[in-house]
């Protein structure tokens, strides 16, 4: 059963964070990731082939950090695979106990390692989330057969409130919630007017009464990733004034500048109705996320309940 | 002109080159009716006539909507911008990647379809037709004309809408 729904149904701020799998065959390094993030998280995003470079895949290394005591929220994309290969991996995954699942488009093949590779996209983020709908409550797979048992997985989705057309934002997610998405986490947020306004779209439709919001947000450790963050991720805005901010630091300040506006950050986003928790994305940085945590006093290890839960590890079974 | 860039094999975001309000009130030219599902049926009895036509509508369609034939159009839905001419092919809208300039994450010298036809449907009063959930295409259908499949009702449930009486509708058709 997925702690993160039992979280998100509890008052409390919930966090998630990302694990990214490694890019060889080593589970330890999963492992090593996940203990950095046990306790700290209510669950980890295991990521699927991020940014279209090949990695381990998202179902083995989710099961790695399961059985190191990190509840995961499997990412599967539909840039890899069929609707076959996405439905048989779905199922492969509530076999295996995986709680959560996280369905999305994927970016495109050009923007990673193997830009040669073929495309697949023969489901569409919405469509993959209808159809894991489809397989939990109607217990049938996309070619109408019926399924014995079936999985329980909590299905979570994402949006990028400041990507164009700025209008269509909170309705495509709006489309993602009728086709099942449970919970939705965000891209990075650093403009927080422009988050606040289109979470007043996403009430205004209604969404948050199905769907729990997850806030994105991650730490900017150096000049360089600002400059990364601001000019080469797709879809990503950071406002000037973030820049203006980590420049007005002398450089060995730079990082600590960045963790205080992250955390700064995850306050007014709090403050936002409608926002259960934050997503933090601080792939292979993961030890800031504890920083992050403790500093906000938020997450599992303000809760007792859900940290008596921590202690007894992984409980995953099946 | 951006169109230039598109190439035949890989999907690139098209401007479509017909306005918006004036392609709503030329449907009406393709409106289902008796006449053309017979025509519908009488083509799909002989296929080279049926290869002929489907000729016709590959070319006209390219022309005007970059059209890359994948038999179950979604253009009346869409503001008559084609969301086959997206990269990833998204037919419920943009990804994430989309620039603050509205410019496409795979080709950024393009404007994204998805804002194109946000632009298009709001301009010709059409823009709730981007709250609807289109399924999955049937990839059986590509190199088929679009045309024959709509008159002989395939179409119909390509797209279902949702609101408070059918919140969640069915991924299957018919169920």
């Amino acid at each position: 059963m997925s702690r993160l729904r039992a979280a998100l149904a509890s008052a409390r701020p919930v966090v998630t964070a990302e694990l990214g799998p490694p890019r060889d065959a080593d589970p330890d390094a999963v492992v090593k990731k996940a203990a950095t993030l046990r306790g700290w998280v209510d669950a980890a995003n295991v990521t699927d082939n991020q940014g279209a470079n090949v990695r381990m895949s998202s179902l083995a290394a989710s099961v790695l950090a399961m059985r190191a005591g990190l509840e995961p929220v499997m990412q599967l994309t539909c840039r890899d695979r069929n609707r076959m290969a996405l439905q048989s991996d779905l199922l492969g995954a509530a076999a295996l106990g995986v709680p959560n699942v996280l369905l999305l488009t994927g970016d495109h093949p050009s923007l990673g390692d193997h830009p040669e590779s073929r495309p697949v996209f023969d489901l569409d983020g919405v469509q993959l989330t209808w159809a894991a709908r489809t397989l939990r409550d109607d217990g049938t797979n996309m070619a109408g057969r019926a399924l014995g048992r079936r999985p329980d997985w909590f299905i979570g989705t994402v949006e990028n409130p400041f990507a164009a057309p700025i209008g269509l934002r909170a309705r495509r997610l709006a489309k993602k919630v009728a086709a099942g998405a449970e919970f939705v986490q965000t891209q990075y947020v650093f403009d927080v007017p422009g988050f606040a306004r289109w979470m007043a779209d996403v009430r205004e439709l209604g969404v948050t009464e199905h769907c729990a919001v997850l806030a994105g947000l991650g730490p900017i450790r150096s000049l360089r990733m600002y400059e990364f963050l601001s000019t080469r991720v797709p879809g990503l805005f950071v406002p000037d004034s973030v820049g203006r901010r980590l420049r007005g630091v002398p450089p060995d300040r730079v990082a600590e500048e960045g963790l205080r506006l992250c955390v700064e950050t995850i306050h007014e986003v709090l403050a936002i109705p409608g926002v259960s928790g934050v997503h933090v994305m601080a792939v292979g940085n993961e030890e800031a996320v504890s920083e992050i945590a403790q500093r906000a006093g938020i997450g599992p290890s303000t809760d007792p309940v859900a940290g008596a839960n921590e202690q007894e590890g992984s409980g995953h079974a099946g | 002109m951006e169109s230039s860039v598109v190439t035949a094999s890989r999907p690139a975001p098209f401007h479509p080159r017909i306005p918006a309000r004036l392609v709503y009130r030329a449907h009406i030219l393709l409106a289902r009716n008796g006449g053309y599902q017979r025509l519908a049926a009488w083509l799909e009895r002989h296929p080279r006539r049926y290869r002929w036509f489907t000729a016709a509508e590959r070319i006209s369609k390219e022309q005007l909507f970059g059209c890359r034939m994948c038999g179950q159009c979604a253009l009346p839905a869409t503001g008559y911008a084609c969301p086959m001419t997206c990269p990833k092919q998204l037919r419920n809208g943009p990804c994430g990647g989309v620039s603050p300039s509205g410019r496409c994450e795979v080709v950024p010298e393009l404007t994204c379809v998805w804002v194109i036809a946000a632009q298009r449907a709001a301009t010709a009063g059409h823009d709730d037709d981007l709250d609807l959930l289109q399924r999955p295409v049937d990839n059986r259908q590509w190199d088929r004309s679009s045309w024959v499949n709509y008159w002989q009702g395939r179409d119909e449930q390509l797209w279902v809408e949702f609101d408070e009486d059918d919140p969640r509708p069915a991924l299957l058709a018919g169920r």
